[in-house]
């Protein structure tokens, strides 16, 4: 068994996709612990991670590693009992994309490269009212907000999500990062968030130097 | 210098512009820096118009080109009926592969947004392999608009021949493929209006003295897997799940894409195509993705454009610089690589002597910056991209919708003190 779980992080973190469901599945199959099961995952998806800060794998890895994880995780979760799922989080994010913008890729990859390490990700979706943000803050008291957007007109939406943000008298106790396509420092001081990130690297090390794991 | 300063009279006007932009791209110094306006929705808040009215008042919309274009004076445009004004075709074709200002509930201001979507299921690579026509005719277009639906029945012609190709007209006089048929017509015939409307406006434009600067619109392969077809999760997935079959539609369309472009093109006898690309950039792919699935296939279709006399203006969605080493591979002086976050420093570098570049004034600063930051900032562009020829002044994805006009105003007045 040692040996097999050592077999499938490697395909999963080679992109063996076929291989590694296969793989899991008799693992599961022979009776394997689920929760271990789920521990190799976590590690392969750790290299992924590594391999995409190292620029080695881009989004097209990033979004199958995720559907592996899915696939993996679809078989093993029912298996597990309840009082064994839970682990701890680094911290808590609230991302979506911000209203009148239906792009989803990026805020996508940020929500998967937030969890791989070890992030609690509350994503709002697309077009998410400004209310729906401050409200989500409400209920899950996040350290970070990410606000996504591909579009231009994206930042005016920021800028309202913030002022209602800070209106609402949640602004100090949390960071706001903002990302997408058309993002820069001047849009990150347009919109009064904290910073701003060009890629899910980016999201990933903001959210490491505001709330260390 | 002199040249620039010289003439007054509309048609030597036009053609110190046509001069100006072509010297650029052709790689010689021009008189001065050119400019090229291009705008989805901005032209249409210019003038007080919402975006929902720029895509259903075609009169409307072409009082305000013509109103921007003579306040602005580029040196050439990008004509906007062809990118915006198609509100009441998709109406009678009920299309659904955009969300649009005053539909389904978006408001009446925004722009218009593509819906990244499936369009065609893993499965049915082989249909499209067998019969590209035959899929989009039968299947695609039944699916992305819904008074289509009925194109589904048309008779399968390649198995249908000799008499019974005379049987096969039974299947034209069915209630629902007559009503698809004449849903076509009419939508054939908004188009032409607004086509009319567009043609006079260029016409008048030109005997003002300015040059269009796009006569169509085309795609990379990639792109259209991708955004079209195989959506953009889909397309990833596939650059391991289905990565031949992907490759071989790929050289399906790096033949087709460049038919319909030079079609298009050379029906409106026009030169110029523009070709805005959405995976090529730096992050998306791995360099090794990118010169598997991209470049490649995209460079034969700019290959094909050139040939048939058409220079392609590319827009390189993102930051794309580390691309530059790769797609400097084409013939000198021939397109235009038109740059959104690229380092053009490095842009320069890298395409010197071989593409005209275009670009690239942020479009955060035209919304939030001052007249002063865009000023400096084409001054810098002008030095560094600009050093020698081969630059095109604009915005970094054009005007953005939200500009400030009078950014806008700044950005076109530094270019003409952009002077060689």
């Amino acid at each position: 068994m040692e040996d097999k779980s050592r077999q499938l992080v490697q395909q999963i973190a080679e992109m063996q996709e076929e291989d590694a469901v296969k793989l899991a599945r008799e693992m599961l199959d022979s009776g394997y612990d689920p929760v271990k099961l789920l521990g190799h995952c976590r590690e392969a998806m750790e290299i992924v991670g590594k391999r995409y800060e190292q620029g080695e794998y881009f989004l097209p890895e990033l979004m199958l590693a995720g559907e592996m994880l899915k696939a993996i995780g679809g078989m093993a979760k029912p298996l597990i009992k309840q009082d064994a799922a839970g682990s701890k989080t680094a911290g808590t994010v609230v991302l979506g994309t911000v209203q009148g913008d239906l792009h989803d890729i990026g805020k996508n990859i940020v929500t998967f490269m937030l969890e791989i390490n070890g992030y609690k990700v509350v994503d709002l979706g697309i077009d998410v009212p400004v209310a729906n943000f401050v409200e989500s803050i409400k209920e899950h008291k996040p350290q970070v907000v990410g606000l996504s957007g591909f579009l231009t007109l994206a930042f005016d939406a920021m800028k309202k999500t913030v002022e209602a943000i800070r209106e609402a008298g949640l602004r100090d106790n949390i960071k706001i990062m903002i990302g997408g396509g058309q993002v820069d420092e001047t849009v990150k001081n347009y919109t009064g968030a904290d910073a701003f990130g060009l890629n899910a690297m980016d999201a990933v090390s903001l959210c490491k130097r505001w709330v260390p794991a | 210098m002199s040249s620039s300063s010289a003439v007054s009279s509309p048609p030597a006007l036009y053609e110190q512009r046509h001069r100006r932009l072509m010297d650029a791209i052709e790689l010689r110094q021009p008189d001065r820096l050119p400019t090229i306006l291009f705008s989805h929705f901005w032209t249409a808040h210019y003038a007080g118009m919402t975006c929902r009215e720029a895509m259903y008042d075609y009169e409307r919309l072409a009082a305000a080109v013509k109103r921007v274009v003579l306040d602005l004076e580029p040196d050439a445009f990008q004509p906007v009926h062809s990118l915006v004004a198609f509100g009441p075709t998709m109406d009678i074709l009920e299309y659904k592969q955009l969300e649009w200002p005053g539909h389904n509930g978006v408001a009446e201001d925004v722009g218009y947004q593509y819906l990244d979507a499936q369009y065609m299921a893993p499965d049915e690579y082989e249909d499209y392999l067998l019969d590209p026509s035959g899929f989009m005719l039968h299947t695609y277009m039944p699916r992305v608009a819904g008074a289509l639906e009925p194109l589904s029945q048309l008779p399968q012609y390649p198995g249908v021949l000799h008499t019974r190709i005379t049987q096969s007209m039974e299947a034209y006089a069915r209630p629902e493929l007559r009503r698809a048929l004449e849903t076509l017509i009419r939508a054939g015939e908004e188009m032409q209006k607004m086509g009319a409307v567009q043609s006079r406006l260029v016409q008048e434009l030109h005997d003002l003295g300015f040059p269009v600067a796009s006569h169509g619109t085309t795609h990379a392969p990639f792109d259209v897997a991708a955004d079209y077809l195989r959506g953009s999760k889909g397309a990833m997935l596939d650059l391991f799940r289905n990565k031949d079959r992907l490759l071989s539609l790929m050289d399906r369309l790096s033949v087709l894409i460049p038919r319909a472009g030079i079609a298009g093109v050379k029906a409106v006898g026009g030169n110029m195509v523009f070709i805005p690309l959405h995976w090529g950039l730096d992050g998306f792919m791995s360099p090794k993705q990118f010169t598997t699935f991209f470049w490649p296939q995209f460079q034969k279709v700019l290959l094909a454009l050139i040939e048939a006399g058409i220079y392609p203006h590319v827009l390189w969605e993102g930051d794309c610089t580390s691309r530059l080493d790769v797609i400097k591979d084409v013939p000198a002086g021939k397109c235009v690589y038109f740059f959104e976050r690229t380092d053009m420093a490095k842009a320069k570098q890298a395409l010197r002597g071989t593409v005209c570049i275009r670009g690239n004034v942020p479009a955060s600063m035209l919304i939030t910056g001052t007249q002063a930051d865009v000023r400096e900032c084409c001054k810098k562009l002008f030095e560094t991209a600009g050093d020698g020829g081969g630059f095109i002044l604009d915005g970094s994805v054009g005007i953005p919708d939200e500009a400030k006009p009078d950014n806008v105003r700044a950005m076109f007045e530094a270019a003409k003190e952009c002077v060689y």
